[in-house]
């Protein structure tokens, strides 16, 4: 199959493979990186989907706003649901019980679904070598039961389980770095992507689709309920998170990193942090020490991804 | 006799209609209401890629078209993200029902 042509213009004439009529909050960021997945290419896809908002608000009884198929299981096995999908379609094209059309195997989950609960079933989807992409659309917390934190949280957020008051100021711990160590599995192809960018995200769920074996997505998606925000300001955000470096957009192919966009500009963080309500209690001044501090965490990492970058350069140049 | 609705359900708890949600109308979760001013619309389609809700309509030409009042909620995304032309919005939010 060639890969489809990423104009605006051709993509809006194109059926979205999602439906309106969902009930995700005004202004979420789930279904913009839903949409912007499913309209990357035209092969068949089969999708599985662990419990989360992006599960409960798609489809609610006889209400679904798949026009793909799509299997609910539980929170803790999206991967191994699709993983288990993916081996019995193999299983039934090599007994020449099905034609082959090229489907393909996509598990989505919420970074709770993600980094927490469901991790050693995609570990294990991973290391079994399936012919899948798993996408996280990561919006930092448990949102669906309330803004709970996850190991997704970045440091210094307001939830309810670590909330900001007398005791502590909010979350005490950096974020989990997934992407990285879904890369640790020695994958063929993992990414990092955010909706604001939709042709970078486009481009890389081509690219994964062309790749045979495990591939992960991890997209960040504003919940401006959880992020206490504006409903407006998903994109916004998003480009935000981009344009600090906290959340650099990046792919590892075949253990080769490569920074997709580079932001002209790097902004400072509190550029990303000061229109979330979640990071508010940071700019009292008794919390000053706290924005020191998340910026040289987003420093390091960025410089430490630049250093992975210039290592495949070089090995690319060899 | 007739069935009670839950037994006229699919067993299992497939949906055997694909986006059946569009039969769920969402328009009326909105207090703001998107304007879209033609006149400084450059169809950069921008507002339809970034709809979380799949509320702008586009032509077969694959040109924008009015908003989908019956499912947009009003989030204000589209009106943010709006280059406009020189200067000028396409897309402004209003109050509902003003
Ligand atoms: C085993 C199990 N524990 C807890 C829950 C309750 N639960 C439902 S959705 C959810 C939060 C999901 O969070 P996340 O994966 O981050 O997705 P989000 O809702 O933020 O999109 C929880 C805790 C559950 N469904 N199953």
């Amino acid at each position: 199959m060639t890969t489809k042509p990423l104009r605006l213009r051709e993509l809006a004439k194109g059926d979205e493979r999602i439906s309106h009529g969902h009930r995700m909050c005004s202004g979420c960021g789930a279904p913009i990186v839903v949409k912007q997945v499913l309209m990357a290419t035209d092969y068949p896809i089969v999708a599985s989907n662990a419990t989360g908002c992006l599960e409960v608000s798609t489809c609610i009884q006889e209400y679904t706003a798949w026009k793909i198929p799509w299997i609910h299981s539980a929170f803790e096995n999206a991967a191994a649901t699709i993983s288990g999908v993916e081996a019995m379609y193999r299983s039934l094209v090599k007994q020449g019980k099905l034609e082959d059309r090229n489907v393909k195997f996509v598990a989505f989950g919420g970074d709770g679904g993600t980094y927490d609960i469901g991790f050693q079933s995609l570990s294990g989807a991973m290391e079994r070598g399936h012919d899948m992409m798993y996408i996280c659309y990561d919006n930092g917390a448990y949102m669906n039961t309330g803004i709970q934190r996850s190991s997704a949280t970045p440091f210094g957020a307001n939830t309810t389980t670590c909330p900001a008051g007398d005791v502590i100021p909010g979350k005490l711990q950096q974020r989990k770095d997934m992407t990285k160590i879904m890369a640790a599995h020695g994958i063929p192809y993992v990414a990092q992507a955010s909706p604001s960018s939709w042709m970078d995200l486009m481009k890389k769920v081509q690219k994964a689709f062309e790749i045979k074996g495990p591939k992960f997505l991890n997209v960040i998606s504003p919940c401006n309920r959880g992020w206490r925000s504006r409903t407006d300001d998903a994109i916004a955000l998003s480009k935000l998170a981009v344009e600090t470096c906290y959340w650099p957009l990046y792919e590892i192919e075949n253990g080769v990193t490569r920074v997709t966009i580079k932001p002209k500009e790097k902004k400072p963080l509190v550029d990303f942090l000061k229109p979330q309500g979640r990071f508010k209690h940071m700019f009292s001044p008794e919390n000053a020490g706290m924005l020191t501090q998340a910026q040289e965490y987003v420093d390091a990492q960025w410089n430490q991804l630049l250093k992975e970058a210039a290592a495949g350069e070089a090995d690319k140049a060899e | 006799m007739s069935k009670k609705y839950w037994e006229k359900l699919p067993q299992g708890s497939v949906v055997l209609e694909a986006g059946s949600s569009a039969k769920f109308k969402t328009g009326g979760w909105r207090s703001m209401r998107p304007k879209w001013i033609e006149e400084n619309c450059i169809q950069c389609m921008f507002c339809w890629m970034y709809c979380p809700d799949m509320s702008v309509k586009v032509t077969a030409e694959g040109k924008r078209a009015e908003f989908d009042f019956e499912y947009c909620k009003g989030c204000g995304i589209c009106a943010l993200e709006c280059p406009g032309k020189k200067g000028n919005k396409a897309i402004v939010m209003e109050q509902e029902g003003k």
